[in-house]
């Protein structure tokens, strides 16, 4: 991997949990239920008309509406942009203070909130309000160190709730949340040292004790380069385990555009080529397909067009990831820019109900010769004439590598295409929020340091862990779910959630199980259910492995299964022992001594699950004792 | 031009030849940081406010560290603005100052108003699809700052567009004021050809959530096609960006501090609501004054004038001190227009010397009634005049204007009186009433 001059950035966001928002005095939690909504509209400012595309002043008036959704209980006038924001929350500051002073930093010494101009509606008022407290510093890991490049202060964006047509709806409840944003330096060189930076980091986020938990409170950016590559920008990694995935991922992807763009070149593919390619209309051919797709965009008055493309066959069907090629890529940008699905090629036709005859016309139309690709697309002619220009700027892209872009990462581990990499972010300051004087805080800042790994680590042994588990604890990313589950259940012994966590869930793992499934909602339903003593610790490991292991769409649901394993109580058990001695009375007086595991066998059988072996064996003694004398 | 910079830090940027927007260095520990200088409103003399590459702004403490020099600001080619075609727009826009439309420069985050006619339809391009315009900066002051004065100069100067042949104008104006201005130009036209719509905004417009655009749009639209030729206010009608509302200039208050939909009538519907995106005006009301053929215009102001806030407690004594200064007080008093017993001689005395005194509620919703309660009766008899639902920021201006063309007390009550423009609303109907309603 060395050889390839991988250079890796993290980004790391994480939810603070001062109980309130950063810019007013709303809680921090998450609501579903509204009365009032808002419609509005976002325009560009003047400034960025030199980067952003004229025409987006003129979709203003007839373009993209933003509804919002405005919970009473976690929003206010600020985050509906009616009232300028509060004052900034100074803990939220004091907490970046103190990760600042663990990680090398340097305070600055006043603090400017800016505004950092995002028009996707995420933000009511058109801005991110950021602000950077520290610069520098670092963390030691064991393939080097890695610098520290900014620590920040931010606010969390509106949570999108649906995508429509001409309208994203968002929920205001999110809006404000304080978040903390570390940057490191692109000294990562390798896809095990940035899961390991990002779970230090993540760690002494935690060690705060101020950090919000769950799914969704902490996310990850990458920024990942090869040498001869381009950096490019994956947003939203939200789960730890999936970092060094995307980053292979991501590696092999931008190796294989750079294999693309050699090949490109040696077959004399130019510049000039891809820019004189033909677009020609193919909807002829398809009147009668049996292509749903194609059927479909040909309904709405659209047309079929195609492009051949000279000397790249094999090309578009270039994997670039894990089920993901080249020509997905494309149809990508296709999707995103011009909103335009259905883009085929070569590589992969015959298929999706187009027919073998079909594309023999495509070809003998398009003229398409051995070793010449094509690609066809279905959509309303407008789309078409953008797409198309898309597709020859993509391809051109092609002959130099790797485009500079921002890419959204997926559950699997694989990456798309979001949009292009926006030039130096637009900032300019927030005049709403006067600047904040870093030295006037740092004093209490102190008391925000994380506590170091030694003392977390005699915390957990005195809580019962023995000194290996403790260790696995400490440096697992299920740390703070551990300490919220032995706080909120303190009937249950912190040895078993110990055990659970990092123990039951590799062996559920090693039989077949997909841990994907189980969240933290998950495990701390079945931590609750035990603490109540409706099911027994030994039917845990039973509950999860059915819980993953079922075929995704006909899973059955937790309740369901636990409802299953819900513990027998101690009468119902001497009935069932008492039900199976008169059934088998006969053998169990014949074999005297082999009694005991008889009715073992035939109990257990019965109750596997819902009630522990200990005390099964310990009732069948005593019928049996009865049974005997 | 070290702007915000003071003491030993501005002799120490004098003496390296730095100035605002040149590319620095500054060496500070271990700590080495290259930027931008930039404004300083720190309130300590010895930070200096650098913007970094990555667009963010810091503060450093300067004590003894190093700054360089890295290269001194690039000057911007100052474009040329085009005064050669001087089209006589449909519709004028006059700015009178706040920041209908600004521009920002993210090198010194500036952000500067951007009023000409091209700048304006840069902002706004859409206009071109309604209304030729033609705009011009008449002021550019903050509204707190506004005065009687300068409302003359904008009647003049709206009188002169609408001569010229403007169907209309729009006044940009800052809002906390607006509605004072709103009134004067009210009371100083009898007659016009077209309306005026003042327009402001409450988010700036250096910002995408602006509310800008969409006032400005719809008060273009509105000075162009309007059936009514009276002054009136525009603003959002509600907190979503759907539709705007005109509101009758001598009937509307700002009722908060920074909603977008601020604005509102009292006492009285709006003129009219307006369906921006689909270019749609709809009259609310059909006693308006249609526009006319001609502009008559006399706009005079007497700024002896007081406007006093009765409490509990408040010392009538406090009359002696402006006795000598007015001309005429209006009161905003309590409930049906009450201020205590106490004030009844001072009163008295004062309208006997021809002062004028006017009654209005501090409520603003309802009309004063000074019959029902012994007091008012009282006062009534020391000569206050009960203004029935005039605002008593309208009942001031309208007094300002009535004092600049009457000396004479009791031309001055009957014209106080008269409905000029819209200001009484002798039916009130049950719905003119906000309420709350809660669960």
């Amino acid at each position: 991997m060395s050889d390839l001059g991988v250079k890796i950035g993290l980004e790391i966001h994480q939810q603070l949990e001062t109980h309130k928002k950063l810019f007013c005095d709303c809680p921090s939690v998450l609501d579903d239920s509204y009365k009032v909504t808002l419609t509005r509209k976002l325009r560009p400012v003047t400034s960025e008309m030199g980067d952003v595309d004229v025409a987006a002043l003129f979709e203003w008036k007839k373009g993209k509406s933003y509804l919002y959704l405005a919970p009473d209980r976690s929003s206010c006038l600020v985050e509906c942009d009616e009232e300028p924001p509060h004052e900034m929350d100074r803990e939220a500051i004091k907490i970046a203070l103190g990760m600042a002073l663990a990680l090398n930093s340097t305070p600055i010494d006043e603090i400017y909130v800016m505004r950092k101009i995002v028009i996707d509606g995420s933000n009511t008022s058109g801005f991110q309000r950021t602000a950077i407290v520290s610069l520098g510093g670092f963390i030691e890991d064991k393939e080097g160190k890695v610098g520290i490049q900014t620590i920040a202060v931010e606010e969390d964006a509106a949570r999108k709730v649906e995508d429509k047509k001409e309208e994203i709806i968002y929920n205001l409840d999110r809006l404000g949340f304080p978040l903390i944003e570390i940057s490191t330096a692109p000294d990562i060189k390798s896809p095990e040292q940035a899961e390991r930076v990002a779970l230090e980091i993540g760690q002494l986020l935690r060690m705060t004790g101020r950090v919000k938990r769950g799914l969704g409170t902490i996310r990850q950016d990458l920024n990942v380069s090869i040498s001869g590559g381009t950096k490019v920008e994956i947003k939203g990694v939200q789960r730890l385990e999936l970092i060094s995935t995307i980053i292979e991922n991501e590696i092999r992807r931008q190796k294989t555009l750079l294999e693309i763009r050699d090949e490109l070149k040696s077959r004399g593919v130019t510049e000039e080529v891809l820019r004189n390619l033909k677009v020609i209309d193919l909807t002829s051919i398809f009147t009668e397909t049996g292509s749903k797709i194609i059927k479909a965009g040909l309904s709405s008055n659209g047309k079929v067009i195609g492009i051949k493309l000279p000397k790249m066959s094999g090309i578009m069907g270039r994997e670039v990831m894990l089920g993901r090629r080249f020509g997905t890529e494309v149809a990508d940008y296709v999707r995103v820019l011009a909103g335009l699905g259905g883009l085929f090629h070569s590589d992969e036709l015959p298929n999706y109900g187009i027919t073998l005859d079909e594309v023999n016309k495509v070809k003998e139309t398009l003229e398409v010769k051995q070793g010449d690709g094509f690609i066809i697309l279905v959509g309303d002619q407008e789309k078409l004439n953008i797409a198309a220009q898309i597709i020859k700027d993509r391809l051109i892209q092609a002959l130099t590598g790797v485009p500079k872009e921002t890419r959204g990462a997926e559950d699997d581990g694989t990456t798309r295409f979001l949009r292009p990499q926006p030039g130096s972010a637009r900032m300019y300051p927030e005049t709403d929020i006067p600047p904040i004087s870093s030295f006037e805080l740092i004093e209490e800042a102190k008391a925000y340091v994380p506590q170091s790994p030694e003392v977390k680590l005699k915390h957990f042994i005195e809580m019962g862990l023995n000194e290996e588990l403790a260790n696995l604890i400490l440096r697992s990313p299920r740390i703070d779910t551990f300490e919220y589950l032995t706080e909120k259940y303190k009937n249950v012994s912190p040895v078993f959630i110990a055990t659970l966590l990092e123990n039951t869930l590799k062996y559920v793992k090693s039989k077949g199980g997909n841990l994907n499934l189980i969240d933290e909602n998950v495990i701390e339903t079945l931590v609750k259910e035990i603490s109540e003593g409706k099911i027994n610790k030994d039917s845990v490991a039973d509950i999860l492995i059915e819980f993953s292991t079922e075929n995704g769409k006909k899973r059955i649901s937790l309740e369901e299964i636990i409802s299953n394993f819900h513990s027998i109580s101690e009468d119902t058990l001497v009935t069932i022992i008492r039900e199976e001695i008169e059934k088998n009375k006969e053998e169990l007086l014949k074999r005297r001594d082999k009694a005991f595991n008889i009715l073992m066998a035939r109990v257990m059988g019965r109750v596997r699950g819902k009630a522990e072996g200990k005390l099964v064996a310990e009732l069948i003694r005593k019928e049996v004792d009865n049974l005997l004398r | 031009m070290l702007e915000g910079y003071r003491g030993k830090l501005a002799s120490l940027l004098v003496s390296k030849g730095i100035d605002i927007g040149d590319k620095i260095r500054v060496r500070k520990g271990n700590l080495e940081v290259e930027g931008i200088l930039f404004p300083s409103f720190s309130k300590y003399d010895d930070i200096l406010v650098i913007k970094m590459d990555n667009g963010y702004n810091i503060g450093l403490k300067i004590d003894g560290d190093e700054i360089y020099l890295v290269c001194k600001k690039s000057v911007a080619e100052n474009k040329e603005t085009k005064g050669g075609e001087k089209s006589r727009g449909e519709v004028k826009i006059i700015s009178t100052g706040g920041t209908i439309v600004s521009k920002i420069e993210y090198e010194t985050g500036a952000v500067k108003p951007a009023l000409t006619t091209e700048d304006i339809l840069e902002y706004l391009p859409q206009i071109r699809e309604i209304a030729d315009i033609d705009a011009e900066v008449l002021f550019s002051i903050l509204s707190e700052n506004m005065k009687p004065e300068y409302w003359t100069k904008i009647a003049e100067e709206t009188k002169r567009a609408l001569d010229e042949g403007s169907k209309g104008v729009v006044i940009a104006h800052g809002t906390d004021t607006m509605t004072y201005t709103a009134s004067a130009l009210a009371f100083s036209f009898s007659q016009m050809t077209g309306p005026v719509i003042m327009v402001g905004s409450q988010r700036s417009s250096d910002r995408p959530s602006s509310d800008s655009p969409i006032n400005l749009y719809s008060s273009v639209l509105l000075a162009k096609k309007s059936p009514f030729a009276e002054v009136s206010v525009l603003m959002h009608g509600e907190s979503s960006d759907t539709y705007t509302l005109a509101h009758r200039a001598v009937k509307t208050r700002k009722m908060h501090t920074s909603r977008r939909d601020a604005f509102q009538s009292i006492n009285d519907i709006p003129l009219a609501k307006v369906k921006w995106k689909n270019n749609e005006i709809v009259m609310m009301r059909n006693d308006f004054r249609p526009r006319g053929n001609h502009n008559t215009l006399d706009s005079k102001f007497d700024t002896r004038v007081f406007l006093l806030y009765y409490y509990p407690g408040m010392d009538p004594s406090f009359l002696e001190t402006i006795r000598d200064k007015v001309k005429g007080i209006i009161i905003a008093g309590t409930g049906l227009g009450h201020t205590s017993e106490e004030f009844e001689p001072y009163f008295r005395s004062m309208t006997k010397d021809g002062i004028f005194i006017g009654m209005t509620s501090q409520c603003l919703f309802g009309r004063v009634n000074m019959n029902v309660y012994t007091t008012g009766r009282k006062l009534q008899n020391a000569g206050v005049v009960p203004l029935g639902d005039l605002l008593p920021e309208t009942a001031l201006v309208k007094l300002m204007w009535i004092l600049a063309h009457t000396n004479d007390v009791e031309e001055v009550r009957k014209m106080m009186l008269k409905n000029l423009a819209g200001e009484f609303n002798f039916r009130h109907s049950e719905q003119l009433f906000p309420r709350w309603y809660h669960e």
